[in-house]
């Protein structure tokens, strides 16, 4: 074993940070790194938390760090912000919400930027989410970018997702949609003091009465907070501990993490594979010429790449 | 790909005026840096462990209390004590002239006195990339 990783296995704080930076910046050490820190990796509880922007993903998770430290649990915290789309730059600010926690030994927080990846989360946060479970923290809570309908990766990364919503943003027609509002395991009802808390809550509630109406024993619990007021935070670690113990008991738990595997190997499969051709077929170079003969309408985007793609398979003897 | 640098702006002391951080913070993402943004009353050990989860190749620190002779080189002194010293820390606010050699010898890299303009800031991250980059 390296002695960077065994730091990291320490809880050296550095040298998780650096890990970090490593996978962000996409550095070629990192898969050595994290193929070393995964037997150590499956301790932690991965909480997701999503919900649009402004719903108060941050302050709530200041309130649930607090209770967790009190049950001396180890907590880490990645938050995810927007990278520009124009420079390439970020404001990441998830943080300010927890600069309470800043001196706390047994908390970590991370920023990180989605530097281009949509979904909700950045492509970093898979890996650094196992550099955090390797070193030790008991819970890791995954904070998305503020989302709007479809950015749903993190229910990929995570044992439970928490999706919190705010009065004001729509009727049920809004809630029955699918994308994100199917992607809660456990709702939460923010800003409870503000007018239309409890329509919201009756909304949800109604939705979910029908998606479960055959299973009732698996609705989904919905919790009212006021985060900033520190009022309903009990209540939600109590749906949180209670969701926990039943996918612990009933195994889906289990199926959740390997399914996590199954997509997270498809995804870096698919990835080597198609850097592999790009280089070996030189794409970068070909793109111009085929984008101008695809422009002066020479061919047609599919039959070209039909084409040229069938030509290199045969040269490969892959086809 | 050029590594993308971090930078913390962060304000020690009492004085809540966080206007110029902000914008400077604001300046930096639209320069493509990403920015990590902590709030007002920050102390010096919550602005190192800031720091130093998050990574940064700099720390940006802003007072307009009169407090930057004691807590500017503060934080310098608690990052090196955490091995942390390749950390550059750079300086702005309300700072007299006749403070700033001072504060330069105890580790602040450059001080930014009101009316800079924010390309000056740009160039001094860009002329420490080198070092940042490893």
């Amino acid at each position: 074993m390296t002695d960077f990783a065994e730091r990291i296995l320490r809880g050296d704080v550095r040298a998780i940070a650096r890990a970090i930076s490593w996978i962000e910046n996409n550095r070629p050490e990192k898969e050595s790194l994290i193929d070393e820190l995964f037997p150590h990796c499956g301790n932690a509880q991965v909480w997701g938390i999503t919900g649009p922007p402004g719903a108060g993903k941050s302050t709530l998770l200041d309130k649930i760090i607090e209770l967790e430290r009190g049950r001396q649990k180890k907590v880490a915290v990645i938050a995810v912000d927007p990278s520009s789309p124009f420079s390439g730059g970020a404001i990441l600010g998830d943080r300010l919400r927890m600069q309470s926690h800043a001196t706390d030994e047994g908390v970590f927080i991370r920023s990180m930027a989605s530097r281009g990846h949509l979904g909700g989360v950045a492509q970093a946060t898979c890996d650094a989410i196992k550099v955090l479970d390797a070193a030790g923290f008991d819970l890791i809570a995954v904070e998305t970018i503020g989302v709007g309908q479809t950015e749903i990766e993190v229910v990929e990364l995570s044992d439970l997702v928490l999706l919190v919503l705010v009065p004001g943003l729509g009727d049920e027609i809004q809630a029955m949609k699918a994308g994100v509002m199917e992607i809660g395991d456990i709702f939460v009802v923010n800003k409870m003091d503000r007018d239309g808390a409890l329509k919201l809550k009756a909304e949800i509630e109604y939705v979910l009465g029908i998606q479960f109406a055959d299973h009732p024993e698996n609705m989904k619990p919905i919790v009212m907070t006021a985060a900033s007021m520190n009022e309903g935070i009990d209540d939600l670690l109590t749906a949180i501990d209670g969701y926990v113990a039943k996918i612990s008991q009933n195994g889906s738990l289990q199926d959740k993490r390997k399914s996590r595997l199954k997509s997270e190997i498809r995804q870096i499969f698919t990835q080597k594979v198609s850097a592999h051709v790009n280089r070996k077929y030189d794409f970068e170079n070909r793109l111009d010429e085929w984008v101008d003969a695809v422009y002066r309408k020479k061919n047609g985007p599919y039959s070209l790449i039909n084409e040229k793609l069938n030509l290199f398979l045969r040269e490969c003897n892959w086809l | 790909m050029k590594k993308i640098i971090r930078i913390l702006i962060a304000k020690p002391g009492l004085d809540g005026h966080d206007r110029g951080a902000k914008y400077v913070a604001r300046a930096l993402k639209d320069a493509g840096y990403e920015v990590i943004y902590t709030g007002i009353r920050q102390t010096p050990e919550a602005i190192v462990k800031t720091a130093i989860q998050e990574d940064v190749d700099f720390v940006g620190l802003s007072l307009l209390s009169g407090a930057h002779n004691e807590l500017f080189p503060k934080v310098v002194r608690l990052l090196r004590e955490q091995q942390a010293g390749d950390i550059i820390v750079f300086g702005g606010g309300v700072i007299p002239d006749v403070d700033i050699p001072q504060l330069k010898v105890s580790g602040i890299e450059t001080v930014f006195t009101p009316g800079t303009p924010i390309a000056d800031v740009i160039q001094f991250i860009e002329a420490n990339r080198e070092r940042v980059s490893q």
